[in-house]
């Protein structure tokens, strides 16, 4: 414990008045077992964030996940939820008020994708036309078709049963949201799809989210932050994913975040976040002397043509021979790279370009030009 | 109570036990006669039930024998194989007990024979292919031997269930301890009730111990027998 | 087959089912009435015993030995024990069918409830469902295909031994069987027989029907 960063010290309860949910040195030893399967785990999770539970097997993510609504009862330690103290409050109460998602989705197969849906809100005593309304705009929330409000769990295909368990766990709406490896058992494809809906879903719920899984890749892509546990829940570090791919606290979350740790951390990083260099930039009419120039400076052979923010191409220097820079028949960008793409995406575009490099625009507005090179540095600096 | 002290003196009296309607050789019959038509029922559905049940083939067979076995009452059966065996010159008694009991018993061995056979796990019966067993190789070095436990348990529950028919065929001139039964019901011969009802039940849970212990030697080791559902029949 | 005539007497002489229509008929009400009582009686018992068994796991293993002996004993034998005291009754009758009811019914009753998935369960607990609740909820209406299958199995093997209680005074369809039998009259054994048979696919029937009703979602598939 003695490597953790800063960030995962617990500060005094009045520092950080946002957290919606608190672990504070939380324990859990199972009867017959005699390494505890989390050990003193404090954590904090902001309101309105994701925070990611990530770690091998063994490592007590799921546990610590069901402490906080009590499914496992914690051995030791506090846990605090909205300001409530989840170990004082009777686990019904206190489970209503936080919305659960399973990876097995637990749908009840007698109920009706509605009935399913309406489960919460029933149990709070809801009227009847409140729950039919919430029933409705839950469903379009989470991208179903009305039509399949009346159909039975075993009807629906994997990815629209996970959606329902989505919908259902935000029925009454909770302000705090587990999720525990909810997209493990579906397809790839799906799942992929499923995690680019909860983030646009987030955007527009704000819940606080906890999220269990054991996929790195899935982890950087939905936490703002994220965990990662060590067999016998230990925490090894918390921070953003930017924070754990550069800086990652030891050789253990270095292990885990995987040798393609830069690589990763190029799908983190927007082109925008960069300070863009013009590139080898000429005018048309330019002399040869002036191109050579230029072209020296970046060290490549060719230059691009601009014309009042407008890129008009780009040609080899051996294209020049004696005459002026042309302003057309030039070579054309083929990838222009939006300002909003991540890094991965440019480093991409730039390794399967013939000039090495790519533009970069904010609509049809050039930005400045992007290499290989420059990427490098941003990622070792 | 009186009752059951007549019933010790009737068990404790040798002449009880003697003669030729005595408790001794009415046990032996009802016992031999049992066993008798349990293996001649094993024998003519186990063969054809194994068959089908590799050749995964009669699943509709087996689901309506066991569903036929359960509605057809067994009262409803001993009691018409005696015209049957009267007009066929067999005689009331020994033959349309026997033939009755046969019948009865075919369907729950054939039917958990099959589906035991049949639900061995396919990915065992793949490699064992795989590895270049003929058919007949298959069958008996690894389908049987996976399905025995389930056909242990149908033979088993069939002798329980023949022991306990055998019964009836005090109805219909049969010997066996029925008769103690049937004669005290007619006569109101309390004794004679409570003393066969006892050795009846004796001897069907006896039988049924029987094959539990008998398991260990039959079964390959690493297999247990399954859970007695597996097999339902009616116990008359 | 075998049921052609020989020795110039019919195995079948429909005159004589068209002359006892009444008889038949009382007989029916008879049949289904010994049926009907023996299954509500085995349900309700069985119904205890299995929450007492899930309760407490550790009277499953005494509940279903002493409920596995009685099925085992023979129903002649189990009759006979209770003839002497309670006579040739129709209390006698009902005791032996309702124990015959037990193993069956207790078995599927407590594997129709173990059998909910473990995951379905937790979700429940995890919306804040009290156990009791989901108890009632989630586990009993999952379990129901499960149990009226056991009501099934039970009711088309009751039917089956109602027959058989004709011996101690009852019977049903079975008063005809034994009647046919003491004045060797074919006719009523198969008229006893035949009928039981259509009774318990009555039954078989009947709680298919009460299946499909109190479990439509077990009927409906991905197309």
């Amino acid at each position: 414990m003695n490597n953790l960063p800063k960030l995962s010290a617990v500060p005094p309860r009045s520092a950080m008045p946002d957290a919606m949910i608190r672990l504070e040195h939380v324990s859990k030893t199972f009867p017959g077992s005699a390494a505890p399967a989390v050990r003193d785990l404090s954590l904090e999770v902001p309101e309105g964030e994701i925070v990611v539970l990530v770690g091998p097997s063994g490592c007590g993510k799921t546990t610590t996940l069901k402490m906080i609504n009590r499914i496992i009862e914690p051995t030791a330690g506090d846990i605090w939820v909205a300001g409530v103290n989840a170990i004082a409050t009777e686990p019904h109460v206190l489970r209503r008020q936080i919305g659960y998602v399973i990876q097995q989705t637990g749908l009840f197969p007698h109920r009706t994708v509605a009935q399913n849906v309406a489960t919460v809100p029933r149990l709070l005593g809801w009227d009847r036309p409140s729950i039919d309304d919430r029933v409705v705009e839950l469903i379009e929330l989470v991208g179903l078709e009305p039509e399949m409000a009346d159909r039975y769990p075993a009807e629906l295909s994997g990815g629209q049963q996970q959606r329902v368990g989505v919908a259902r766990a935000l029925a009454a709406d909770p302000p705090v949201l587990l999720m525990d490896e909810p997209f493990g058992a579906v397809d790839p494809i799906i799942r992929a799809r499923l995690q680019v809906e909860l983030l646009g879903l987030q955007a527009q719920v704000r819940k606080t989210i906890v999220f269990v899984t054991h996929d790195i890749d899935e982890a950087i892509q939905l936490g703002d932050q994220v965990a990662i546990l060590n067999v016998g829940g230990v925490l090894e570090q918390i921070g953003t994913p930017e924070d754990l791919l550069r800086e990652p606290a030891n050789e253990f979350v270095a292990e885990f975040l995987g040798t393609d740790r830069g690589l990763k951390r190029l799908s983190l990083i927007p082109v925008h976040a960069l300070d863009l260099d013009p590139g080898p930039v000429v005018a048309p009419g330019a002399s040869k002397q002036e191109s050579l120039v230029v072209a020296e400076r970046y060290e490549v052979d060719w230059v691009a043509v601009e014309s009042g923010g407008e890129l008009l191409g780009w040609l080899y220097l051996a294209e020049l021979e004696n005459g002026r820079v042309p302003a057309a028949d030039l070579r054309p960008f083929r990838t222009r790279l939006a300002a909003t793409a991540t890094l991965k995406e440019a480093l991409n575009a730039i390794v399967t370009s013939r000039a090495k490099a790519a533009a970069v625009f904010d609509d049809d507005r050039y930005l400045g030009m992007l290499t290989a090179d420059r990427i490098s540095d941003e990622i070792t600096q | 109570m009186n009752l059951l002290s007549d019933v010790l003196d009737f068990f404790l009296t040798a002449q009880s036990w003697t003669g030729d309607d005595g408790l001794l050789i009415r046990t032996v019959d009802h016992l031999a006669l049992s066993l008798f038509a349990t293996m001649v029922a094993v024998a003519l559905a186990l063969p054809p039930a194994v068959w089908l049940g590799h050749r995964r083939r009669g699943a509709f067979l087996a689901v309506a024998l066991v569903n036929v076995g359960r509605a057809v009452p067994s009262f409803g059966i001993v009691a018409l194989a005696l015209p049957i065996s009267l007009r066929l010159g067999l005689g009331l008694g020994f033959w349309p007990t026997f033939v009755a009991l046969v019948a009865l018993a075919m369907p729950p061995v054939f039917t958990n024979t099959y589906s035991g056979i049949r639900e061995v796990d396919p990915a065992i019966v793949e490699a064992a292919a795989g590895m270049g067993m003929t058919d007949v190789q298959v069958l008996r070095t690894t389908e049987l031997p996976l399905a025995t436990p389930v056909i242990w348990t149908a033979v088993r529950v069939s002798t329980v269930q023949v022991i306990a028919t055998a019964t009836l065929g005090a109805v219909i001139g049969w010997g066996g301890l029925g008769r103690y039964l049937i004669d005290g019901f007619a006569q109101g011969n309390d004794v004679w009730v409570l003393a066969g009802g006892i050795m009846v039940a004796a001897l069907a849970l006896l039988a049924d111990a029987a094959f539990t212990v008998a398991e260990r030697w039959v079964l390959p080791r690493g297999l247990s027998s399954r859970d007695r559902s597996e097999v339902e029949t009616v116990a008359v | 087959m075998i049921l052609a005539q020989t020795e110039g007497r019919p195995l079948v002489r429909w005159d004589w089912i068209f002359d006892h229509l009444d008889d038949i008929w009382a007989r029916t009400l008879e049949h289904v009435t010994l049926t009907g009582i023996a299954l509500i009686f085995g349900f309700a018992i069985s119904l205890g015993l299995s929450l007492l068994a899930i309760r407490y796991r550790r009277t499953y293993s005494p509940i279903t030995w002493v409920a596995g002996l009685l099925y085992t004993i023979p129903s002649l034998a189990l009759f006979a024990f209770l003839v002497p005291f309670t006579g040739l009754s129709l209390l006698t009758a009902e005791i032996g069918l309702v124990s015959y009811t037990l193993l069956i019914l207790i078995r599927n009753i407590v594997a129709g409830i173990d059998g909910v998935s473990p995951a379905v369960l937790e979700a429940a607990f995890g919306m804040g469902y009290t156990s009791r609740r989901a108890f009632w909820d989630v586990q009993m209406p999952l379990a129901v295909p499960v149990i009226v299958a056991g009501l099934r199995v039970a009711s088309v093997t009751t039917v089956g031994l109602v027959t058989v209680t004709s011996l101690i005074g009852q019977g049903g369809y079975g008063a005809f069987i034994l009647r046919g039998l003491r004045r060797d009259f074919p006719t009523e054994i198969l008229v006893g027989t035949v009928l039981s048979v259509l009774l318990a696919v009555v039954f078989d029937l009947l709680f298919l029907q009460i299946e499909r009703r109190t479990a439509p979602w077990a009927h409906r598939r991905v197309v």
